[in-house]
């Protein structure tokens, strides 16, 4: 029978994918002092399932791989080898290696064997290292003390012989367990001895990760190997049975009570406890019926034989009670899919809109049915929207999950102790918003752990605990995604950053406030570092920080106290596809303002509006001053008002600054599929992108926080 | 009426192509995830047959076949060990928990049914 297993790949693909990352994050938060065993058995049950699953499915690259890491947490998880920071950091890179070679195999590719064979020997010297102190301190009088020497002859296939730095693992791993020597054999034939103290099984596990059963032989060398089974657990030394195990060892199966000798002759791996005719009268017998013959044992022609045929299924009762499997719930689909509907609802929601428009003109006494119709329309293209909209939607714990290892591997690097935080993992975002944050997030952390946390011996004098804490938490806060990366550490130095800015060149004010102070790093070239490592500190970074997280449509925010520590505190929209407007009208152009921004809209009495000198004119707002801004004056088009006082007042917060911007009027709230200008036109200050409105026409999309920095300069 | 086999296995692909090789062989197959699993499932309805994998979180493949064994419909039930560990001591463990048999991992499909028809026609 044969069963196309490429079709098990994909499963295989993501279930390993799952244990490499469930395996990481077990491993970068282990307490290497006190290890948690549960945490062991998971890492090491990970390993062996990928394995088991990649010996299977004939990924052999990738089961070479676990079998050594596997052997390794093997002697840990039963503590015969104490847990070391090295042997955390080989079994990340172990994870990597294979990572690597999953990759390879789903998209084809080659990983660079030298690689993989590094990191094998990495661990199998972890593995062996301690493996003579263990024994010195296990009891004596095993008989595993007395090695044997065994002959072993293999006949690599035709795949493994054009592939040498196979056989090369291979001599390497027997070489582990003792001496290795090459004798002459007939070509392809490889024979060679091995002197070991190891048993014989431990060397057949080895082939039959390479080699089927009949590829290779291995047989003792001298009478009292015999006695040398690796068995440190103990027989049931009294039971018959045990013989036939010996007896069939060479096969790795093995039948332990009456086993009739002509199954000796199958090289299988498997077995069975018990005789199978026996086995099979008892099912039989419990299905409430039998047979009054004898039924037939299975002769050695009968098992010999593959089972070819599979057994004819019969018709099932009524009751055929299947039930649910695994509750594998979820599909996979392409990325371009679920865009392509996103694309095409966020047309349909111009569509609806335009027939909202034209339908809102005709006389309601009339269309009642069709204007009930139209109400319908728009409620169930919203929640059209918003479930598709979901589709794209993914926990940032994808990007999060990530910190862990980055923390832990950049702590060790700058000797410092470093506890990483998360906080709301399960919060969601666009997909290519998580895609676009990692680079920036990954920028903040590591500029917090080298600039923000101090040394230990610098904690401990501030008065500080010795760890250090970074905490990253996500959480929505309306139509955003608050992330946020706080450290415990030194906090930003305002005088530091002050003198470099002047050293720079960058005009600061006097007594510019703190919060200004702090926006001053996101300059480009700018560091406070004293000195410049690999880590960070050569001044390319925040800047780019700040410009990838302004292209998401988002902010950047510092906050800061001195010894106290820093947060950095990133809004993001929801969603790059669609945003909550207001849409307002100058003169005959209609602009839409992001409703996030929006702080309240006001028709100003003629009095609350003064000219300042040099600074233009400023609103008087309920005892504040707010720099106000004629929108029509930005763009130079021709207001239906000119007198603040005619028009209206929309109050706009960003980067934690308020204006007023004068508009003539406020014509409604929508929600708009955004329009990238730079892809379809080119990037224009002040708007950070175009919609179709109801009516068919484009209108911008106003940025607020540009039309801030206008109001500041 | 097709004989009945409760496959319990971790590792979702080889659980699928498990219970996928069974069924396409005439099985009636039932997956479960794990020891714990496999023993609610077990205990919900019976089985012709159960192939259970030995290293599984919350339960083991070793634990299961124990408190198989310890359910008054299982006492006879043929219990298959899938492992990775072909060695004696693994083969002493399971023999002393109640398992019918053991197929050494990694296999490939046909050699499964084989020993599943070779167990119960």
């Amino acid at each position: 029978m044969t069963i196309d297993m490429s079709q098990f790949y994909q499963v295989f693909f993501d279930e390993t994918a799952e244990h490499l990352a469930s395996m990481e994050s077990l491993l970068v938060g282990m307490d290497i002092n006190d290890p948690n065993l549960d945490d062991l058995n998971a890492i090491f049950r990970a390993a062996h399932s990928i394995k088991g699953g990649s010996g299977t499915f004939g990924f052999t690259d990738m089961t070479e791989v676990t079998h050594v890491l596997e052997n390794l947490l093997d002697r840990l998880r039963k503590e015969e080898l104490v847990l070391r920071d090295e042997m955390v950091d080989a079994f990340l890179q172990a994870g990597d290696i294979l990572k690597l070679q999953l990759e390879a195999h789903q998209n084809g590719g080659e990983v660079d064997h030298q690689l993989v064979e590094d990191v094998c020997a990495r661990l199998k010297l972890l593995a062996g290292g301690e493996t003579a102190v263990v024994e010195k301190t296990a009891e004596p009088a095993t008989t595993q003390n007395t090695g044997h020497i065994y002959t072993i002859t293999y006949t690599p296939d035709a795949d493994t012989s054009s592939r040498p730095e196979r056989l090369d693992a291979l001599y390497a791993e027997l070489g582990n367990l003792g001496r290795l020597e090459m004798v002459d054999g007939e070509a392809p034939v490889k024979c060679m001895r091995l002197s070991t103290t190891a048993g014989e099984n431990e060397i057949k596990e080895i082939f039959s990760f390479i080699a089927a059963p009949e590829q290779f032989t291995v047989s003792p060398e001298g009478a009292d190997a015999l006695t040398g089974n690796d068995d440190s657990y103990g027989f049931f030394s009294d039971e018959p049975a045990t013989v036939a195990v010996t007896d069939d060892t060479d096969a790795g199966y093995g039948f332990f009570t009456d086993v009739t000798p002509p199954d000796k002759d199958e090289d299988d791996g498997y077995g069975f406890f018990a005789p199978v005719e026996e086995i099979r009268s008892q099912v039989e017998n419990q299905q409430g019926y039998g047979f009054f013959e004898e039924i037939k044992a299975p002769g050695p022609a009968d098992i010999s034989k593959p089972a070819s045929s599979p057994v004819k299924s019969t018709p099932t009762g009524p009751i055929k009670a299947t039930p649910a499997s695994g509750g594998d719930s979820s599909i996979r689909v392409s990325i371009e899919k679920v865009d392509q509907l996103i694309n095409l609802v966020g047309e349909l929601v111009i569509t609806q809109a335009m027939l909202a428009q034209t339908a809102s003109e005709v006389d309601p006494v009339i269309y009642e049915k069709l204007l009930n119709g139209m109400g319908q329309l728009e409620r169930n293209t919203r929640d059209l929207q918003e479930s598709v909209m979901s589709i794209r939607m993914m926990p940032i714990s994808f990007v999060f999950s990530r910190f862990p290892r980055v923390v832990r591997e950049l702590a060790g690097k700058l000797n410092k102790q470093v506890e990483l935080k998360t906080v709301g993992e399960g919060t969601e975002l666009d997909k290519g918003l998580i895609e676009k944050l990692a680079d920036p997030l990954t920028h903040l952390v590591r500029n917090s752990l080298d600039h923000g946390i101090e040394r230990p011996e610098q904690r401990i004098a501030g008065g500080k605990n010795a760890k250090g804490t970074i905490t990253l938490s996500a959480a929505h806060q309306g139509g955003n995604i608050v992330i946020e990366v706080g450290d415990d550490g030194a906090g930003l130095n305002r005088d530091k950053i002050l003198s470099k800015a002047t050293e720079k060149g960058i005009p600061v004010a006097d007594n510019i406030p703190d919060q200004d102070v702090w926006q001053l790093i996101f300059a480009p070239g700018f560091s406070t570092a004293d000195v410049v490592t690999d880590v960070s500190g050569r001044g390319v970074g925040m800047d780019v920080v700040k410009r990838n997280i302004h292209e998401m449509g988002g902010r950047i925010d510092i906050s800061s106290a001195l010894g106290v520590g820093t947060r950095m505190t990133i809004r993001l929209p929801l969603t790059l596809a669609i945003l909550d407007g207001m849409s307002i009208g100058v003169g005959q152009e209609v602009y839409i303002l992001p409703l996030a921004f929006i702080v309240e809209s006001l028709q100003p009495a003629q009095g609350d509006i003064k000219t300042v000198a040099g600074e233009g004119r400023v609103v008087h707002v309920r005892g504040e001053y707010l720099p106000l801004i004629a929108l029509h004056e930005i763009f130079n088009i021709t207001p239906k008002v000119s007198e603040p006082e005619n028009g209206i007042l929309v109050l706009l917060e960003a980067e934690g600054k308020k204006i007023a911007l004068f508009v003539d009027e406020l014509l409604g709230q929508h929600q708009v599929v955004i329009k990238s200008m730079e892809s379809n036109y080119r990037r224009v200050p002040g708007v950070s992108g175009a919609t179709i409105m109801g009516d068919g026409k484009v209108a911008l999309i106003l940025d607020i926080g540009a039309l801030v920095h206008i109001a500041q300069s | 009426m097709a004989k009945t086999i409760l496959a319990v296995d971790d590792s979702a692909s080889i659980r699928q192509m498990v219970s996928f090789t069974l069924k396409s062989a005439g099985y009636e197959v039932t997956e479960a995830v794990d020891g714990q699993d496999g023993l609610n499932k077990a205990k919900s309805k019976s089985f012709n047959l159960v192939l259970t994998d030995q290293n599984m979180p919350n339960m083991d493949g070793l634990t299961l076949i124990k408190n198989l064994r310890a359910t008054p419909n299982y006492k006879a039930t043929p219990i298959l060990m899938l492992t990775t560990e072909s060695g004696d001591a693994m083969k002493a463990q399971g023999k002393a928990a109640g398992a019918t048999g053991w197929l050494v991992k990694p296999f490939d499909p046909a050699k499964l049914v084989e020993v599943v028809k070779k167990v119960i026609g």
